[in-house]
C-alpha cells in the first residue's frame, strides 16, 4: 500500500503540474503599459513554487516508496547532516528564492502604486454602488463637480447626485455606465464608493483595486490594445454582486472623441 | 517545576449524577469529546452547505429537492436564489473556521490529551473549561438560528466586510437581525476559546509531572500550547471588533460606516466610521486563526509520524522553534490580505516581506518531516496515511503562498479562486487531515474501542485524491481570472469555465459522501469496534501509559514520573524498540539532536 501510495502522491503532482505547463487556464493577453512585469513575476514565481511543489512531493513519495514496513531486521538511520543541513538549507536557498521574488516583485508593484500619474493623465471618476458601476468625464471644462449625497436618486438618473443648477463644475459632467478611453493615453482613475466596499477588476488591463467607502483612492493606467473588455466587482458588496459588471471600451482617439461626443449630448 | 507540578493539580471528585457526568461536566476528558462531538456536527452542516453550493455553481437553475424547506424565499421551488447563496456561502464559512478547524484539533484534542500528555489530573480551572465549552456550544446554537429567523443569515462572507456588515437590513437579506445573529455567536466564540486558553497556558507551564521538563514535552502539547497563547491574543481582538459591530446595528454608533453613505437613494445617518478599520482587526484575527487552526495539525500530524516512523524526529526542538516562529510571524502578516484594499501601498511592501519570510519556518517544518522519514521503519495505518496526507497538502497549499504573498501579483489573484484554493489547501484539508489522522490515533483511547481500519484507509484514498481533483482545479480558475463569491457565471470570460466548475462539483461530493464512511466508522466503532489496548501503537507518551479509557483522574491515583525525552523509538527495551516516558527502565537511547 506505501509503494502505491507514493505512486499515487508522484502521478497526482504530474497531473496538476501539466495544466499549467500546457497553459490551458491562463489569464487572458495583456493589454497594459504595467503588466508585463507583474506576468514576468507571476511566470518567475510559477517556477520557483513548482519547482518547490514536485521537489517536496517527489521526495516525500521517494521515502515512503523506500523506508515503509521493512524487515525486522531494518535498523534505523539518520539522514546524513541532521537537521542542521536542512536549516541552513532552507534559510539559504528558500530565504534568498523569496527574498529575490519580494525584490523583483517591489518594480512590478511600484509602476502601479508608487508612481504618481502624468500630468496629462486624463482623469475619469468611477462610482461604484450596489449593483453597478457609473463613469464620469470632467467634460470641457476639466473640472469634476462636487457630489451631493443626498441628491442621488437613481429614479430621476442622477447617480452621482450632481447640482448642475448651482454647481457650475458640474454642468458639463458626463456620465455613463459604460467606461470608453483611448488607446495608448494614461487614465488617472479616480475611484468612489456610494454605499458599501466593491473593486475594479479589469483582468486584460492587470488591474484591481478596491472602492473604499469613506475614502477616495485612485489608479492610474495605460491601455495599449482596442477592444471590449469586462470590468467586474471583485469585493462582495450584496445579493447582485455576481452580477455587477461593466463594460471597458478601449477606442482609437479618434472613436473615443466621437463617443464623448455622442455621451455628452445625451445627457 | 517539579513540586509546584504535584501541589497544583487540581483535585475534584468524581461526579455520579447524570448531568454532571455527560452534561455540565468538569472533567476536560468529556469537554474535550464534547468539544469533538461539536466540531463533528458543524462539519457535517458545513460539508451539506459546501454540496448545496457546488451544485448551484455546476448547475445554476437545477432545482436541489427540499432546499425550499429550509427556505422558502431563498429557495423557491428548491431553486437557490443569488442572495441564499451567498447567505450559504458565508454560513459554510463561518462554520468550517470556526467551529470545525477550531475546535477539532485544538479544543478537542487539546483538551482530552494536553492534561494527560503533562501528567496532570485535570486543567487547573475546570469551571472554566466547562463554561468554554458551553459558550461555544450556545455561539454555535445562535448561529445557526440565523437560519430560521428574519430574511434568514447574513450574506456577507466569513470575513464580513465593513460597512457591508454595518449598514443594516438596508443592504440586503440577512444584513440586519443576520448580522447581529453572526457578531453575537462569534463574540461568545471568542469568550469561549479565551476561557480555553486561560487553561490551556498554566496546564503546560505549571501542571507537568516530575521529570516532565517543556523540551521533554511531545510535539503535538507544544502545538496547543503555541496555539493557545496565539488564540489569547487573536480572540482578544476579534471579540471587540464584534461587539462594535453590534453597537452600530443597535446603538447608532458608526465604528464602520463612514458619512455620506447612500443605499437604496437614501442617504444614511451615520457618519466618520472607518471601514479599513474593520479589516485591520478582523485580520489582525485572521491571520493568526490560520495558524490557530494548523499548528495543532503540526503537532498532532508530528505526534503520529514519530510513533509510526518508529524514530524521533531529526530535531525535536528545531520543530518547536518553527512553530513559535509561525505563531509570531502570524501576526505580522495580516496586512496581505489587504493589499488591494486601500491601504498605504508601502504598507503593503511592510506586510509582504514578513509573508515571505515565513515561507522559511514551514520549509523547515516540512523538511524535517520529510527528511525524518529517511532511514524509517514506517508504518502504513489510517492515521499514518493521513499524515503524510497532510504533508502533501500542506506542501500543495504552501506553494500558492508564494505567489499571494506579493503585492504585484496579488493584483491578478486577489479576490479570485487561486485564493479559494490556496486557503481549503493549507488550512481546510491539511486541517482535516489532521482531525482524521488524530482521530484514527486516538480514538482507541477516548473511546476504548480500535477503529476499523479497512474502512479507515478506504476513507483516506477517496479524500486524498478527491480534495486533489476539487481544490487543485481552483488554483487554475484562479489564474483564468474566475473571481470568488459569484452565485453565478454571467461574466463572458467565465463562461468557459463552467465545466471545470462543473467537474470539481461532482468530484465534491464523491468526497464528500465518503466522509460518511468515516462517519459511520466512528459511530460503529464506538459500540461495536474491537476492544483497544492501553497501548496499541506501541507509543511512548504519557496517554498511552494510562488505562483505555483513562480513569476519571487520569492516572488512577497516582503521578507518573517521567524518564524520558519524548520520543525514545528505535531503541532495545524490554518492551521492543521503544520505551515509553514514564518507564523507569534505563536504555541506550539514540542519539537525538534535542
Amino acid at each position: 500500500m506505501a509503494k502505491f501510495f507514493a505512486v499515487t502522491i508522484i502521478v497526482i503532482a504530474i497531473l496538476s503540474a501539466i495544466p499549467i505547463l500546457r497553459h490551458t487556464w491562463v489569464a487572458p493577453e495583456d493589454i497594459s503599459t504595467h503588466g508585463r512585469l507583474i506576468d514576468e513575476q507571476m511566470s518567475e514565481t510559477m517556477a520557483e513554487a513548482g519547482i518547490s511543489f514536485l521537489a517536496a512531493q517527489f521526495m516525500l513519495a521517494v521515502f515512503i516508496w523506500k523506508f515503509s514496513n521493512p524487515g525486522p531486521t531494518a535498523t534505523i538511520k539518520k539522514f546524513p547532516g541532521g537537521a542542521k543541513g536542512l536549516v541552513v538549507a532552507a534559510l539559504l536557498v528558500v530565504g534568498v528564492e523569496v527574498m529575490a521574488l519580494g525584490i523583483f516583485g517591489v518594480k512590478a508593484w511600484a509602476n502601479v502604486y508608487l508612481t504618481p500619474p502624468s500630468a496629462s493623465a486624463m482623469p475619469i471618476q468611477v462610482q461604484a454602488g450596489q449593483f453597478a458601476f457609473y463613469f464620469r468625464y470632467p467634460g470641457p471644462d476639466g473640472k469634476l463637480g462636487p457630489i451631493h449625497p443626498e441628491l442621488i436618486n437613481e429614479g430621476s438618473q442622477n447617480f452621482y447626485g450632481l447640482d448642475p443648477e448651482h454647481d457650475t463644475d458640474s454642468r458639463d459632467d458626463i456620465v455613463t455606465a459604460e467606461m470608453a478611453i483611448p488607446v495608448n493615453k494614461e487614465i488617472h482613475l479616480l475611484m468612489h464608493a456610494k454605499d458599501v466596499g466593491h473593486s475594479f477588476y479589469v483582468r486584460e488591463l492587470r488591474v484591481q483595486q478596491d472602492f473604499v467607502p469613506g475614502l477616495d483612492v485612485s489608479l492610474h493606467f495605460t491601455a495599449t490594445k482596442v477592444g471590449k473588455y469586462e470590468i467586474v466587482c471583485t469585493q462582495l458588496c450584496g445579493l447582485g454582486h455576481y452580477n455587477m459588471k461593466a463594460y471597458l471600451n478601449v477606442l482609437s482617439q479618434q472613436d473615443f472623441d466621437d463617443w464623448l461626443k455622442k455621451e455628452a449630448a445625451m445627457q | 517545576m517539579h513540586d509546584m507540578s504535584t501541589h497544583a493539580v487540581q483535585h475534584h471528585a468524581p461526579p455520579t449524577s447524570f448531568i454532571r457526568k455527560h452534561v455540565f461536566s468538569l472533567d476536560h476528558k468529556v469537554i474535550g469529546k464534547q468539544y469533538y462531538a461539536l466540531a463533528l456536527i458543524a462539519a457535517l452542516a458545513g460539508m451539506g452547505l459546501s454540496w448545496l453550493m457546488r451544485i448551484h455553481l455546476g448547475w445554476t437553475n437545477a432545482a436541489i429537492p427540499g432546499l425550499q424547506l429550509l427556505s422558502k424565499n431563498g429557495a423557491p421551488g428548491g431553486v437557490m436564489t443569488p442572495e441564499y447563496y451567498l447567505q450559504l456561502m458565508t454560513m459554510h464559512g463561518t462554520i468550517m473556521v470556526f467551529f470545525v478547524l477550531t475546535t477539532a484539533p485544538f479544543a478537542a484534542f487539546g483538551n482530552f490529551f494536553l492534561p494527560i500528555q503533562v501528567g496532570a489530573e485535570d486543567m487547573p480551572f475546570p469551571h472554566f473549561n466547562m463554561m468554554s465549552f458551553w459558550v461555544t456550544f450556545v455561539a454555535f446554537v445562535v448561529l445557526m438560528a440565523s437560519f430560521f429567523v428574519g430574511d434568514g443569515p447574513t450574506l456577507g462572507g466569513w470575513t464580513q466586510y465593513a460597512p457591508l456588515n454595518a449598514v443594516g437590513a438596508v443592504a440586503g437579506p440577512g444584513q440586519g437581525l443576520g448580522v447581529v445573529l453572526w457578531a453575537t455567536s462569534i463574540a461568545l466564540f471568542c469568550v469561549g476559546q479565551l476561557l480555553g486558553a486561560l487553561n490551556f497556558i498554566p496546564t503546560t507551564l505549571d501542571l507537568r509531572v516530575k521529570g516532565m521538563s517543556l523540551m521533554r514535552l511531545p510535539l503535538s502539547a507544544w502545538a496547543w500550547f503555541i496555539t493557545s497563547c496565539m488564540g489569547l491574543t487573536a480572540f482578544a481582538v476579534l471579540m471587540p471588533a464584534c461587539i462594535l459591530v453590534i453597537l452600530d446595528h443597535v446603538a447608532g454608533t458608526s465604528f464602520f460606516v463612514p458619512s455620506n453613505t447612500v443605499i437604496n437613494d437614501q442617504l444614511l445617518p451615520h457618519s466618520g466610521g472607518s471601514t479599513l478599520l474593520w479589516q485591520h482587526l478582523f485580520w489582525f484575527f485572521g491571520h493568526p486563526e490560520v495558524y490557530i487552526a494548523i499548528v495543532p495539525g503540526i503537532g498532532i500530524v508530528s505526534h503520529i509520524l514519530v510513533t509510526n516512523m518508529r524514530r524521533p524526529m531529526l530535531s525535536h526542538r528545531v520543530l518547536i522553534y518553527s512553530m513559535g516562529a509561525l505563531a509570531v510571524l502570524s501576526y505580522m502578516v495580516y496586512g496581505h490580505h489587504m493589499f488591494v484594499s486601500g491601504m498605504n501601498p508601502i504598507s503593503s511592501l511592510a506586510f509582504s516581506f514578513p509573508t515571505l519570510v515565513i515561507t522559511i519556518p514551514s520549509t523547515i517544518v516540512v523538511l524535517i518531516w520529510v527528511f525524518s522519514l529517511y532511514g524509517s521503519k514506517l508504518r502504513i495505518n489510517s492515521a499514518s496515511l493521513f499524515a503524510l496526507g497532510f504533508i502533501s497538502m500542506f506542501v500543495s497549499g504552501g506553494v500558492s503562498g508564494f505567489f499571494l504573498a506579493q503585492p504585484s501579483i496579488d493584483i491578478m489573484l486577489h479576490a479570485t479562486y487561486f485564493v479559494v484554493g490556496h486557503f481549503h489547501m493549507v488550512m481546510g484539508v491539511a486541517a482535516m487531515f489532521g482531525i482524521f489522522g488524530g482521530t484514527y490515533f486516538w480514538f482507541p483511547k477516548m473511546a476504548g474501542r480500535m477503529m476499523n481500519e479497512t474502512l479507515g484507509k478506504i476513507h483516506f484514498w477517496l479524500s486524498f485524491v478527491g480534495t486533489y481533483c476539487i481544490f487543485m482545479p481552483f488554483h487554475y480558475l484562479g489564474m483564468a481570472g474566475n473571481v470568488r463569491r459569484y452565485s453565478t457565471f454571467v461574466d463572458d470570460f467565465l463562461q468557459p469555465l463552467i465545466p471545470l466548475h462543473r467537474f470539481i462539483t461532482v468530484a465534491a461530493l464523491l468526497t464528500g459522501a465518503a466522509q460518511l464512511i468515516f462517519v459511520y466508522n466512528l459511530i460503529h466503532s464506538r459500540f461495536w469496534g474491537k476492544l483497544a489496548p492501553d497501548n496499541p501503537w506501541d507509543a511512548t507518551s504519557l496517554e498511552w501509559s494510562t488505562a483505555t479509557p483513562p480513569p476519571f483522574d487520569n492516572f488512577g491515583g497516582q503521578h507518573p514520573v517521567v524518564y524520558h525525552d519524548p520520543y525514545q523509538y528505535g531503541v532495545q527495551s524490554s518492551t521492543g524498540d521503544y520505551v515509553m516516558q514514564a518507564s523507569p527502565e534505563q536504555v541506550k537511547t539514540e542519539h537525538e539532536e534535542k
